[in-house]
């Protein structure tokens, strides 16, 4: 062990009248320079925006947007653009991916939270950091290898003979490349935000209040229920608009699994176009088709608006429940 | 009465077997997960792969490996993350000194909120419009720029949350032996929260070596290793892409075995920096 501190170290006392003048002067100009750098993450959001609608503007001003947003034939040749059936894609994949991944990360993250002791809650920490730190591009690798087979020749066949009566349930796909499968894969790629969030704002719910509750001869089941889910409902609807927000924007791993055929889905065994997928397919070669270029920017700019809506919502949210439990 | 108190017990214990059901599923499914990855890349992965470049008909399943996909994500992800260092420290430091508790700093901190959930392909959009506008082509530089701004908000909030937990009373101590706010920082601060800048930086280079759709129209991709920052560098997330998209099995083979490649970079990163973070806290002030 040293025996000087680094801090009494580093920090040489000056006496003399001139020295600490030019001290507090770099001081102020450090703090000039890091004000200036705090511009930056405010003013990225804004040029992106600015940019975004720049570029989408002519097919903005060339097509009314209720036809753009509503509008189900996507010609590009033709000049016809209508976003519906990626929209659709979009959020027939997302609302799949959230019914299944809610409840299992509500009840995960209360089992976490309210019975799992501390080496469940040490174990289950990394885990969800290395789940939420796999890249997209694996999520689609597995789900091309395991989800799409499971889906072709196992959920498809079994729910369409029990269910297939309901129009939702119909399989009308030869593949596994559906809405089902890029929203199994989303659920679990989403699991890792909800848990997290979830669990924190319920460790941030006060212990009176269970204590309370039990003393009134609750049990502890009824305790979640009636005292801690409703004072953690804000917080755990902010951390699904978080999860939702990341299905939306995901690109990778739901276009290598959703078949990215341009149609209305009416199934979950039907194949899909998400926005995200939309730009990552034709960016590259838009270049030549006047207006296709405005149109991907078009749905870059829409992904944008409705993701930073659900973020700034979202956060807002968060932020006022976890400062009301620290003060 | 009695009928009631069996029936709210039989309520708990069916909602902890759900529980413990859902838990049991998460934790699989992150094991499936690895073990589809190891179990189909396992066989694959040939010493070839990793220190060859691919050479001529290598797309239609002839000799080649994919070294200049592996260097050219760690040249992206590195460079990326030291960009987003040199940016987020001063930031950091900026809330922490300047701001802290201050109107800017919350409008600060919302927007690195905010930006952490904008999409990657958003950011690569973005980043290309910018390209074409200053006459920019694909190239390593695009690349390391737009992921050290999809890094940026992951890695100022890891730093901000070590900073926000720091004691007060150190910061007291340094100011009251005469040291500015900027010496504080970089002398008191910087030294204090380092292993949790050093998790950041390794939270952040895992984020940007596995992003695919935001360097793929920005960074290119090319057979060739990275030479120059002009020009296309590849990528271990797009060679996985791409190969899977061919219509030939060897082929697709060699992608389970880049998958696997990044897979395990992504684990080293990760379990590294738990354990690298454990043991620099050692020479920390508690």
């Amino acid at each position: 062990m040293e025996t000087t501190t680094p801090l009494a170290r580093s920090i040489p006392i000056t006496t003399t009248a001139s020295r600490p003048s030019a001290r507090r002067s770099a001081d102020r100009r450090a703090g000039r320079l890091f004000f200036a750098i705090s511009v930056l993450p405010i003013g990225l959001v804004l040029i992106m925006i600015v940019a975004l609608v720049i570029r989408a503007w002519p097919i903005l001003t060339a097509i009314p947007i209720g036809d753009l947003l509503t509008g189900t034939t996507w010609k590009p040749l033709a000049g016809e653009f209508g976003f519906a059936p990626f929209i659709a894609g979009t959020l027939w994949v997302t609302l799949t991916a959230m019914i299944i991944a809610v409840p299992i990360c509500l009840l995960c993250a209360i089992y976490l939270s309210e019975y799992a002791g501390p080496r469940v809650r040490g174990v289950m920490k990394p885990l969800l950091d290395l789940l939420a730190g796999i890249p997209s591009v694996i999520y689609g690798v597995w789900g091309l290898i395991a989800i799409v087979p499971l889906v072709e020749n196992v959920i498809a066949p079994a729910l369409s003979k029990t269910l297939g009566f309901l129009p939702l349930f119909s399989a009308n796909n030869p593949t596994g490349f559906s809405v089902l499968a890029g929203g199994l894969v989303l659920a679990v790629m989403v699991t890792p935000v909800i848990i997290a969030v979830t669990y924190e704002v319920m460790q941030s719910i006060p212990q009176g209040l269970r204590e309370a509750s039990l003393a009134v001869g609750a049990t502890q089941w009824e305790t979640i229920r009636y005292a801690v889910l409703p004072k953690s409902l804000p917080g755990i609807i902010a951390g699904i608009v978080l999860g939702v927000s990341r299905a939306f924007g995901e690109t990778m791993a739901v276009l290598m699994v959703v078949g990215n055929v341009v149609q209305m889905p009416k199934s979950i065994f039907d194949a899909a176009y998400p926005l995200t997928a939309l730009i990552a397919n034709n960016y590259g070669e838009m270049m030549s088709i006047p207006m296709y270029d405005a149109a991907l920017l078009g749905a870059a700019l829409i992904l944008l608006l409705v993701i930073l809506a659900f973020n700034v919502l979202a956060t807002l949210v968060l932020y006022r429940v976890t400062e009301r439990a620290a003060t | 009465m009695k009928k009631k108190f069996a029936r709210r017990h039989v309520e708990e214990a069916i909602f902890k077997v759900l529980m413990i059901g859902s838990f049991v599923l998460v934790v699989g499914s992150l094991g499936l997960i690895l073990l589809t990855v190891i179990v189909k890349g396992w066989p694959a992965l040939t010493l070839d792969m990793l220190t060859q470049t691919p050479k001529g008909g290598y797309y239609l399943g002839k000799e080649g490996g994919i070294l200049n996909a592996i260097v050219g994500s760690l040249y992206l992800a590195g460079g990326g993350t030291l960009l987003a260092l040199i940016i987020a420290l001063p930031i950091v430091i900026y809330l922490a000194m300047y701001a802290s508790r201050s109107r800017w700093a919350a409008t600060v901190r919302l927007s690195l909120d905010v930006l952490w959930g904008i999409p990657s392909i958003v950011y690569g959009a973005f980043a290309f419009i910018i390209m074409l506008a200053i006459g920019m082509r694909a190239s390593l530089l695009g690349g390391i720029i737009v992921l050290g701004l999809l890094e940026l908000p992951i890695m100022v909030r890891a730093i901000d949350e070590v900073v926000r937990i720091m004691p007060f009373e150190m910061k007291e101590a340094s100011f009251s032996l005469g040291a500015t706010r900027f010496e504080t920082a970089v002398k008191v601060i910087v030294r204090q929260t380092l292993p949790g800048i050093v998790t950041a930086i390794l939270l952040a280079f895992g984020r940007g070596i596995g992003d695919a759709a935001s360097v793929m129209f920005v960074a290119g991709y090319t057979d060739r290793m990275p030479e120059s920052l002009l020009r296309p560098a590849a990528s271990l997330p797009l060679a996985v892409f791409f190969q899977l998209g061919t219509p030939f099995p060897e082929v697709q083979q060699r992608a389970y075995a880049a998958a696997l490649i990044l897979t395990t970079i992504v684990l080293i990163v990760s379990l590294g920096s738990r354990w690298l973070s454990g043991r620099l806290s050692r020479y920390v002030v508690k």
